[in-house]
Order: C-alpha cells, then structure tokens, then sequence
C-alpha cells in the first residue's frame, strides 16, 4: 500500500518535472528541474530494490552530469528565446519523432508480452535479491563473467580522449603556460624590484 | 571463485592494445620528433600480431564472446595487413601536407584492434563494442587534417551518420535479445531454430543488417563513402578503403552465418538486394567521377556488392568465394592507393584522373602496374579480380540465384568502362609532365600488389586452400 502511494508519487513528479525541462523560460530552471526528475527517478529505482542503481544515478547523474550542465548553461549565452523561435513550426515534426520513439520503445518492451518465453532463457538471468546484494550481483556479472566487455569499453573511452585531445588542443604562441621550475627557480632577486621613487613626482 | 578465462586465445589483439598503450606514452613523451619511429613501430607491431594470429590456436573463450577459427584468423591477417600498409603509406604524405602527428598511427592501431574484436565476435555485445572501437577510432582518423576544412567536414559527417548506423544496430540488437533471450550467436541460433521466426526477430533483423550494411557500404547505406573517401586525407581514404571494409564484412558474414542461420530465409532477400543495388549503384554512379578517390569511393560500394552476392548465396561456396574476394579486393586497393598518393606534381597533389594522362610515357612502370590492377578491378582475366567475382558468382549459381549472377556479371560490364577508361587516358592521352619520384615504400607496395595481381593464378592453389578450409569452420 505504502509502496504503491510513494510510487505514484514519484512518479508524477517525474513526469511533471520532465514536462518543466521543456517547458521553463529560464535554462537554469529546465536543469534544476532535470536534478528534480533524476532524483525522483532514483526513488523508483529504490522501490524496485535496485538500490545500487539509485544511488549510481543520483551520485553520477546529479553529482557530476547535472551539475556540469549547470556549468555548461550558465557559461555559454544561448537565448532560448530565439532558440524556440520556429517551436510551432516544428511541432508537427517534433510530435511524429516523439510517437515513432514510442513505438519502437513500445517493441522492445513488448518483447515480454509477445514473447513470454524468451525471458526464461535469458542469458544472464537477475539473482534472488534476497541472497545476493546489488553490488555483488552487477560486480559478479561485470568484473568476471563481462570483462572482456569491460575493458573494450574502457578502450572506447581512451580513443574518445585521444581523438579530443588531437583533434582540438592547439599550441598558441600567444597562450602563456605555466613554468612549474621557473616558478620554482624564482628568487627574492629576480622577482621584486625596488624602486626610488622621488617625493612629489611620482612613477 | 570462478576460473580465470582464457586470455592467450585473445593473445594478438591483447599484444595490439597494449602496444598502443605503450606507443600511445612513447609518443606523449618523446614528443613530435618521435611522430616517425611511433609509426615505424606500429606498422611492425601489426606485423608481429598477424603472425601471432598465423601461429595461435582456435578455441572461444570469455563466455563465448570472443571467438577464433579459421575464418577469423583468415580474415585477420588480410585485416592486419590492410592496416600495416596503411601505416606505411601515411607517413610521406602526412609529412608533405603537414599534419603528421603521432596519434595517427596509434589511432590506426586502436582502430584495427576494433577490427580484430569484431572479427572474432561471438556475441551482440562484442559485435557492438568492438565496431564502437573500430569506427570511433575511425572518425577521428577522417578529420585527422584539422585545419582542412574537408576533412574536418569528412570526419563530422561520418560521426553523425556512423552514430546513426550505431543507433540502428544496437536497436536492432536489443530487439534480438528481446525475442530470444540471448546475446550470444549459438544461443540465438538455438532460440531462432525452436519456431517460426516471430516478428520481433525479423524487425531486428532488419536493424542489425541496416547498421552492418552501412558499415560496409552497401546500397542504400552508401551516401557518406563518396564524400568520407573524397574529404579525408588521401593515406587515410587507403586505410578506409580495405580494412574496415574487410572487418565489416567479416562481421556481417558471422552475424547472419552464425546467429541467423535458422533464419536465413529473412535475411538472404535483404542480403541480395543490398548486393544487387550496390552492384549497379558501384557501376553507374561512378561513371561520371573525375575526382579518383570519388572513383575508388564508388568503386569500393561496387565491390562490397559482389562480395555480398556470396553471403547471399549464403552456402560455403559463398563464403569461400567472400574470402577470395576480399583477398584480391586488399591487393588491387593498396596497389590503386599507391599510386593515387603519388600523384604529385610541382609539390601539389591532384586527384583529378586526367592528371594520368600519358603516364605510359612519363613513368611507364607504374602505368603498366596500375594497368593491370585497373584490368583486374573490372575482373578481366587472368588477373586476380577475375577470379573473386568468378567465385562469387558461381556460388550464387549454385544456390539457384541466376537472377544476382546475372545481374552482376551485366554491372561488372558496366564497371569495366571506367576502370579501362584510366587505361586508356595513362596509354593513350599526351602526357601532361612526369609526377614527382614515387616514393620507395610507395614502390614496393605498387610492385607487391601488383605481381600478385598478375600472378594471382599461380598463388591460387595454397590460398585458395586456406581460404577453403576458412570457409568451412563455419558450417
């Protein structure tokens, strides 16, 4: 009972603050109300029992990615005024986009209704919660059985670094760097230099 | 506690990527000046790993992901060898146009890690993240020139249509995993085999092929090859032009050869028709191309066409003809390559094919080899093109596909006008000037690749057993 109150709860906050992303003026509000959603949604999770995931989303998604929209909206000067300009124009578009997305979701999660069978061979079947926490289920199927998966995916990951790194940092002349061993090497001597100055005459 | 798994199975691929690991530090720390002994020791590193992959063993290890048999290893070496010339045919160029740094060769590196995982895939997972690999590395190669603003446009486009074929494949896998419960090729075999292939399956099906067949590109997943060939820097179109496509096709063959076999019925008229619309797709279009690596563009979608035409026939004649095909197709790119990024002049490069004319007479070596490898390419006999489409064709014949074969050998005909079409303006047009010197590993390249396009009929016997004994660890 208690469960199925927090559920509905969480869930029309979620969906409400989701519909707020969009629809706000300000961008700074559209992201504090993403922190909203993702906090809400950790809340689901909790109630499925995936307390690992809950946690995950809210220390990465509203730790860490939220927060660097944040950065990223208060930095750059985008004007979302302009940027809805042509809103109306497109909704036809946006709408048709947004149902085809519904479909396919629709299909994929049809898969248990359509092919009941299926879910009793997966492959890598979920452990009784009850004799297995969550980190050691996901850390058992990730870090053993996965890691192949594991390390490839961590290769990606290098190679998206590598190619950002050279396909965007240049060397400026003009940019001054930092000197880690002249800062170092400065001295009393070569860094202040005293000067007279005359009374009444100034610099 | 479970058993380590058996990681010397993966020993080649292992040995690539902490090779780039260590390349990846040489070149951070030795800075720009290192650029050039980084790409000496990538290229050999490639080699030393496909002689691993010669002298290891078969076996599956990691749960069944990761797979390795003859036709793995096969397909590999052709892989490791596209790669390695790749990276001897950059430096010059890179070098001359100013863009050479030493991530380039450690990219190409990662990037033919991505294509060995994918070769050896057992499993949607690792068929995703080792394409994942392969193509990211792949993207950042295309846009390697940044300060041109072609390849930067290149890079860009392929990201975004690449992220989009990404999107398509995983859609299509997990549509896949959802019908049967399984990620693994033999457990989806298994789960296809128990029934009628249910709707869902088919759906993904189409997804996974769509995501494939851009990959390879194959009609109507084609538009980015010609501008991706023609933006990117010209060492690095060679590289595209042969082991991604190599890669690719191997993986698509393991995909619906391995998985999908129960169903082949859903997938073979997919298959023949990405063949027949590649096959004159690759004919016609390339007609009016002035610019080569245009030409080669359309070219390559022609040839990804024919080597379809095998996995249509979806027997192991078909794949024995794919590995021929993709043996000779390595050959005549590199050779083609060769010269195309020797076509400088005054210290400019050209791409424009009427910058051939009279080649016979300004450089006569190189007009003749390149004749040859352009014979080849439209698969006139006795050179070594002729025979790939030869067996391809005739196990579409045997698998009752007239109507492919025919079609094909009629595109084939088509193509040959503009392949002999660069015969004609190297022999028979006034020349215009000699281009500069070729380089020396420009000219070993050329001589190899086109001695053994010649020759081919000589080095049929004990590659065509090796390719015969490839095709079978499959059935």
């Amino acid at each position: 009972m208690i469960q199925a109150l927090f559920f509905y709860l969480f869930a029309a906050v979620t969906i409400a603050s989701a519909v707020m992303v969009i629809s706000s003026r300000n961008p700074v509000h559209s992201v504090l109300f993403l922190i909203l959603a993702f906090v809400n949604a950790a809340g689901l999770f909790m109630l499925v029992g995936a307390e690992f995931l809950a946690l995950l989303l809210i220390v990465v998604y509203v730790g860490a990615v939220a927060v660097l929209f944040l950065f990223v909206v208060m930095m750059l000067d985008v004007d979302f005024v302009e940027l809805r300009q042509g809103f109306m124009q497109y909704l036809p578009i946006g709408v048709l986009v947004g149902l085809i997305f519904l479909a396919e979701l629709l299909m994929v999660a049809g898969a248990w209704v359509f092919a009941p069978e299926a879910t009793a061979t997966a492959s890598a079947p979920i452990p009784d919660p009850d004799r297995v926490t969550n980190t050691l289920a996901l850390g058992q199927l990730l870090y053993t059985r996965y890691v192949y998966f594991f390390q490839v995916a961590g290769f990606v990951l290098l190679v998206a670094m590598i190619g950002a790194i050279t396909l965007t940092l240049r060397h400026r002349a003009s940019v001054r760097r930092q000197n880690v061993s002249v800062q170092v090497a400065r001295t009393r001597a070569t860094a202040i230099e005293v000067k007279h100055v005359e009374p009444g005459r100034g610099l | 506690m479970t058993a380590l798994p058996d990681f010397a199975l993966a020993g080649p691929e292992i040995l690539l990527a902490v090779g780039a690991l260590l390349l990846l530090l040489l070149g951070a720390y030795g800075g720009e000046k290192r650029a050039g002994f980084v790409s000496g020791l990538s290229a050999l590193l490639l080699i030393i790993a496909a002689v691993a992959v010669i002298v290891g063993r078969d076996g599956t290890t990691f749960d069944g992901a990761f797979v390795v048999d003859g036709f793995g290893r096969f397909l590999k070496v052709l892989v490791l060898i596209g790669s390695a010339l790749a990276v001897v045919m950059t430096q010059r160029f890179a070098v001359a146009e100013k863009f050479f740094h030493f991530e380039l060769p450690v990219l190409i590196v990662l990037a033919t890690v991505g294509m060995l995982l994918m070769i050896s895939a057992g499993d949607l997972i690792a068929v995703y993240l080792g394409l994942e690999l392969q193509s990211l590395a792949l993207y950042v190669v295309a846009s390697f020139h940044r300060d041109d603003g072609r390849s930067t446009e290149a890079g860009l486009k392929y990201f975004v249509l690449g992220a989009l074929s990404s999107g398509m494949l995983l859609y299509g896998a997990s549509l896949i995993y959802g019908f049967t419960g399984h990620v693994d090729f033999a457990g989806i075999a298994t789960a296809a085999a128990s029934g009628q292939a249910s709707l869902g399956l088919t759906f993904g099906i189409v997804f996974v092929a769509a995501g494939i067949a851009f990959k390879v590109s194959a009609v109507p997943f084609h538009m980015w090859t010609p501008d991706v060939y023609e933006g990117a820097p010209t060492p690095v179109t060679a590289f595209f032009a042969a082991a991604p496509k190599i890669a690719a096709m191997a993986l698509f063959v393991r995909v619906v050869m391995e998985a999908l076999e129960p169903v082949k019925a859903e997938w073979q008229q997919i298959v023949a028709f990405m063949s027949l619309a590649s096959m004159i797709l690759g004919a016609f279009a390339a007609i009016g191309q002035r610019n080569i690596k245009r030409l080669m563009a359309y070219s390559s979608i022609g040839h990804m066409g024919y080597a379809l035409v095998g996995l249509a026939a979806g027997s192991e004649a078909g794949v024995y003809g794919i590995l021929i095909y993709l043996a000779t197709y390595l050959a005549m790119t590199a050779g083609a390559f060769a010269v195309i990024l020797s076509m400088r002049r005054d210290g400019v490069m050209t791409e424009d094919i009427d910058s051939l004319a009279g080649l016979s007479r300004t450089n006569p070596m190189v007009a003749y080899l390149l004749g040859i490898i352009m014979f080849s390419l439209a698969g006139i006999p006795p050179f070594a093109g002729f025979f790939g489409k030869y067996f391809v064709f005739a196990a579409a014949i045997n698998s009752g596909l007239y109507w492919l074969a025919v079609i094909g050998i009629l595109s084939s005909v088509v193509g040959a006008y503009y392949y002999l079409r660069i015969v004609k303006i190297m022999f028979l047009d006034e020349p215009k000037g000699a281009f500069e010197p070729m380089g020396g590993e420009m000219k070993a390249v050329l001589g190899i690749s086109g001695l053994f396009v010649a020759a081919f009929a000589l080095v049929l016997g004990p590659l065509g057993d090796a390719a015969l004994a490839a095709a079978r660890t499959l059935f």
